[in-house]
């Protein structure tokens, strides 16, 4: 089954950035995120990807700044996801390598001709902890 | 086919057998109806002899100027007693009939689109609709600017049209995964595949991101989606028919079982 046309493109255009990027399908699958992704996420993509939605909870675990749990509607590609509502928060994530990183991510719900709506792509940008 | 240069009208003596009109097609379908896809300058000459048509459907892939400047040339448009439905992309703001209107109006034609008579415009989003025994399904396809390629299924044949086509933009190892390939879905697997090949490998390098495909990309596309046969589409101006014929020499003795058409002006197929 092929992506839709601006999900490739979206795709590609990652694929050249040096900016951490993230991209779910509408069902919530994590379709690809980019090589200096990797580095945050500390697991190649081409290592565990594509992932459906049911087996990306909790595979990387997020939290506030304090370490409290973050409810879903506070996380700002489960509020794109989930509300189609773009979002951006401060929060701290443990990498695949073990690392706990504080980064900035901004989420945003894509929506393509027809209004169909066809995923989320999310940035992000990692700050001093 | 009745047009198949890209870009712009071509014509001349060198480029008399590959011609010198820009995309038309004509399909008829098992039942009888005739619809047009892209209206090009070549559309001209089959509107000449229109007499007896009392419904056409023009299904436009994009707007660029080759693919509808023979719109307000073809008689059917002009005549009252003919029904013309016009289905073209959208942008995410304007409708086909805004879109139209911007070419369609002075001072660059002197004819308004609403002074058309009997003409209705069908904005198509990516999906699936019927004309008559015509399954279409239209989809975006990678072209600058909303494009749309078209796959018509009809009594068990797939006729797959992806006119102007860059499925190897940014690919690094093109043909690449189906899932991540433009295209993909519509051309899986048809009877003819009637594809962009406007450029050499040379060419190609300098014109990255122009929407075009080479002969090579179009092979590798034909073999990824399966297709039983091309049609190569969308000549580039500056190629002649010499030159046109050695890059279909080269594309037949590297087809590996794929059917190769030399689109031009006349053929016809019969799927």
């Amino acid at each position: 089954m092929q992506q839709p046309l601006e999900m490739i493109i979206l795709r590609q255009l990652a694929s050249y950035l040096t900016i951490p990027m993230w991209m779910m399908d509408g069902a919530g699958d994590l379709i690809f995120y980019n090589e200096p992704a990797e580095e945050l996420l500390g697991v190649q993509f081409d290592d565990v990807g594509p992932i459906r939605a049911e087996q990306l909870v909790g595979m990387w675990q997020v939290t506030d700044l304090d370490g409290g749990l973050l409810p879903d509607a506070d996380v700002p590609v489960i509020a794109a996801l989930t509300r189609q509502v773009a979002g951006h928060r401060t929060v701290r994530f443990q990498g695949k390598d073990g690392e706990w990183r504080a980064v900035e991510v901004t989420a945003i719900p894509i929506e393509g001709q027809g209004k169909r709506f066809l995923g989320v792509l999310a940035t992000f940008w990692e700050v001093e902890s | 086919m009745w047009g198949t240069r890209g870009s712009i009208a071509s014509p001349g003596a060198t480029t008399a057998r590959y011609g010198g009109d820009t995309s038309a097609v004509e399909v008829t379908s098992s039942s009888g109806r005739v619809l047009f896809l892209d209206a090009g300058s070549g559309i001209r000459g089959r509107g000449d002899d229109a007499d007896g048509m009392e419904r056409v459907d023009v299904l436009l892939t994009h707007l660029h100027m080759d693919h509808i400047l023979g719109l307000p040339f073809f008689k059917p448009l002009l005549d009252p007693d003919v029904e013309v439905h016009i289905w073209g992309p959208i942008s995410t703001t304007k409708t086909l009939q805004e879109r139209l209107a911007r070419y369609l109006s002075p001072p660059l034609f002197p004819v308004r689109v609403r002074d058309l008579p009997g003409v209705t415009f069908h904005d198509v989003p990516p999906g699936v609709f019927e004309l008559d025994s015509i399954e279409v399904t239209a989809d975006l396809i990678c072209h600058p600017g909303p494009t749309l390629g078209y796959r018509l299924e009809d009594s068990g044949a797939v006729f797959a049209y992806l006119p102007d086509h860059e499925p190897a933009l940014c690919s690094t190892d093109f043909p690449g995964p189906p899932a991540w390939t433009s295209g993909y879905d519509l051309a899986r697997t048809a009877d003819l595949l009637l594809h962009d090949s406007q450029y050499t490998d040379e060419e190609y390098e300098s014109r990255v991101g122009w929407g075009h495909s080479s002969y090579r990309h179009l092979l590798g596309f034909a073999r990824l989606t399966g297709v039983k046969t091309l049609a190569t589409f969308h000549h580039d101006p500056s190629h002649d028919d010499d030159t046109l014929d050695g890059m279909h020499d080269w594309l037949e003795a590297h087809a590996d079982g794929v059917g190769v058409v030399r689109g031009r002006p006349g053929v016809v197929i019969d799927l």
